[in-house]
């Protein structure tokens, strides 16, 4: 043993691979320090602003005015086919700056953590939100991170607020709706929900649904930059087609007429539906909208909205016009017709 | 998509609507025993293709609604106690009883689980051996071979740790006790196809010939359902009485042995009280003497006082499933009762009349009627 040999004192690094979120993350101290420059900066990589400030200083738009939305996430499981949490957190939120006919520019993102996640799964949906957040060009500008005691939540819950800019002049909302305006949808419902509830409840699909998470600002920006006046624009989230038609049908006062056979609905979605009592127009959604264009103006949204991948397989699928207000009727397969509502609560499988 | 669209053609709906408007020739009411022909006959608007004459009413066949709400508040009672979990089908989950129901149970700590299968419930027993495991086995003659299976295995497996709160009821003794009703105005039947797949069209022609009713054994798609009311009206402009299946594609004549062989082995028929009827007689399943271990009535016993489980009053189900009333006659409908605040099972079940009524018609706007 060579006696002048220097005794190294120093613990090694620990291994950041296996750990987990404790309560001491959360504390605001060095530990927090560290998680949040080993692991969700890294992992947020280039879409956040550098400099770790109390708040983020934005510049002031040009012209125009601000869009500012925020929303919650919560979702079982964490991980899904089509996205995952830090997908859906950044998407949802820009969508919903896109359906003001906003131009998403930043985000916030805040966690609340579950004592005991692992450090992977965190490093994972962070690198999730950093590339949706570059595939739909918007920055993470702010954030913050809680922990809470196991038990006390599902794995990671997250804010994300979001902050668009509307340069152009149309005015978008339910009560822009007018009469004789089409009802125009994005693409085929029921792929969120039903791919979520197919991976909670172990269905065994020939192939397997993908959620439809994706961002749809740039598809929405391409009616206005092609100067369709778009009246309305709304995404189908929870709920799914029928409680965004009933919204709109109610704020306007105004009453939809859809072909209920015009509504594309994914054959797997389909069946599962059938088999489980399930009505497809009820099931959520995480990258479908419907707009209302004036009847002139039908042809050319299309055309615009089918020359975007994200909407290749839009459509027309009703009319607006006086009647009851806030009703929305729906043309069946007999050509019969039927009032759409939307559900108290949940949809509950049937028994037999 | 193959087995839907093309029971589900508007082509194929208006012959059979032009059919019936050529062949009938005085007013018929015709009963849809099963909650599943109820739902369907609302939201396709089949009603609305029929000629004036022919009434249809709508029948008992819905497992939630007819589950007696003694039943429910037990059920209740288990799924709150500690040491239980509870896994029911996602339809029982929001049913009134006297004062609470499964969803707020399970909003107040405790465990209620919401599976697909009943034998999921038994991955769950084994997966927590210090908990007990009670399934709540409701439903018809469909349901049954699935529950008896569960009971089967557990008892196999030695699944000490499971039971079941069977609520199981029989399709044709509500038939016939529909039909001996006094104020009883069927005069045909469209019968339960799935409950004829699973246990034959045996039992059907004894009630035909007693109380001279045709009766079909009808599927649950739109042309299924036109198809079926077809032939009953023929039957009935023809003075025939007979026994006839219009779901040839899913029912034999003996229906499905080896599920009902596996009834036979797991349950006996009792009485049973349905919801807003009353008793009827061997009219419904409980567990043999053999598999008495796994019945949860035994096991949790004396938790609910049923002089205490109290319907509301304003509530028309009993009527309602008799076929004696509709919803939109009922003065509470839309009102005091919506699937929000429910007052009776049929608003909330997913084959339950009034809800297939408010969720497709509460807003009855000319459009709904204009055929276009």
């Amino acid at each position: 043993m060579a006696p002048d040999r220097e005794i190294q004192i120093d613990c090694p690094a620990p291994i950041v691979e296996n750990q987990k979120i404790t309560m001491a993350h959360g504390g605001g101290g060095r530990m927090m320090q560290r998680l949040l420059d080993r692991v969700i900066l890294p992992a947020l990589g280039g879409v956040t602003l550098a400099e770790q400030h109390d708040c983020a200083v934005l510049p002031m738009p040009a012209a125009g005015c601000l869009a500012f939305t925020s929303d919650s996430y919560v979702v079982h499981p964490l991980f899904f086919p089509g996205g995952d949490i830090g997908t859906l957190a950044v998407n949802g939120t820009i969508n919903d700056l896109a359906m003001g006919g906003a131009r998403p520019l930043w985000l916030s993102a805040s966690f609340i953590l579950e004592e005991g996640l692992p450090f992977e799964t965190l490093r994972r949906v962070c690198g999730s939100m950093r590339r949706a957040a570059q595939a739909a060009d918007v920055t993470i500008v702010t954030g913050d991170t809680k922990v809470v005691e196991r038990g006390k939540g599902d794995g990671i819950f997250i804010n994300t607020s979001g902050i668009g800019v509307i340069a152009h002049p149309h005015v978008v909302g339910p009560r822009q709706v007018q009469p004789g305006d089409a009802i125009l949808l994005s693409g085929d419902v029921g792929r969120h929900g039903i791919a979520l509830m197919a991976v909670r409840e172990g269905f065994r699909l020939e192939t397997p649904l993908e959620s439809d998470c994706a961002p749809l600002a740039r598809t929405c920006l391409r009616l206005f930059d092609a100067d369709v006046p778009t009246h309305c624009l709304r995404d189908l989230t929870r709920g799914g087609l029928a409680s965004a038609l009933v919204e709109i049908a109610e704020a306007s006062g105004l009453a939809f007429k859809v072909d209920e056979q015009a509504i594309p609905v994914h054959a797997a979605v389909r069946a599962i539906c059938e088999i489980l009592g399930l009505d497809a127009l009820h099931v959520a959604n995480e990258g479908r909208f419907i707009t209302f264009v004036p009847a002139e103006h039908v042809s050319r949204a299309l055309k615009v909205l089918q020359g975007d991948p994200l909407a290749a397989d839009a459509r027309q699928i009703g009319v607006v016009e006086t009647g009851t207000p806030g009703s929305v009727t729906l043309r069946g397969a007999l050509r019969t017709r039927r009032i759409l509502d939307m559900l108290s609560g949940e949809q509950l499988p049937r028994i037999c | 998509m193959k087995y839907l669209d093309e029971y589900r053609d508007a082509e194929g709906a208006r012959k059979f609507a032009s059919l019936l408007a050529r062949i009938t020739t005085r007013p018929w009411t015709i009963m849809e025993v099963c909650g599943g022909q109820t739902h369907a006959i609302v939201r396709f608007g089949i009603d609305e293709l029929l000629p004036s004459g022919i009434t249809l009413v709508h029948g008992p066949g819905c497992p939630v609604c007819v589950t007696p709400i003694e039943m429910v508040d037990r059920a209740i009672a288990i799924a709150r106690r500690p040491e239980v979990i509870f896994c029911s089908f996602g339809d029982m989950m929001r049913v009134p009883g006297t004062c609470s129901d499964l969803l707020r149970v399970k909003a107040e700590g405790g465990d209620v689980r919401m599976i697909y299968a009943p034998i999921d419930a038994l991955e769950i027993a084994a997966r927590n051996p210090d908990k007990q495991i009670v399934f709540f086995a409701v439903g018809f003659e469909t349901t049954a071979p699935a529950n008896a299976l569960a009971v089967y295995q557990a008892r196999r497996r030695g699944l000490r740790n499971f039971s079941m709160l069977v609520s199981q009821v029989l399709v044709p003794p509500a038939m016939q006790a529909i039909l001996e009703a006094p104020r009883c105005r069927v005069q045909g039947f469209l019968a339960a196809g799935h409950v004829c797949a699973v246990m034959g069209i045996d039992a059907y022609g004894p009630l035909a010939a007693r109380f001279g009713v045709p009766i079909v054994v009808t599927g649950f798609e739109p042309l299924d359902i036109l198809h079926g009311i077809t032939m009953c009206v023929q039957q009935l402009e023809e003075g025939r009485v007979e026994v006839e299946n219009q779901y040839v594609r899913a029912v034999r004549p003996e229906g499905n042995r080896r599920a009902r062989d596996l009834l036979a082995e797991v349950f006996c028929v009792v009485p049973r009280e349905w919801r807003g009827i009353g008793e009827i007689p061997l009219s419904g399943l409980s567990l043999r003497p053999e598999y008495s271990d796994f019945d949860a009535e035994r096991r949790f016993p004396a938790e609910v006082d049923s002089r205490r489980s109290i319907e509301p009053s304003l509530c028309i189900s009993g009527e309602i499933l008799q076929g004696l009333k509709k919803p939109s006659e009922c003065p509470a409908f839309g009102r005091q009762c919506t699937p929000e605040s429910p007052l009776g099972a049929t608003m909330v079940s997913s084959e339950g009349a009034c809800a297939a009524y408010y969720r497709y018609r509460h807003v009855r706007t000319e459009a709904t009627t204009d055929g276009a």
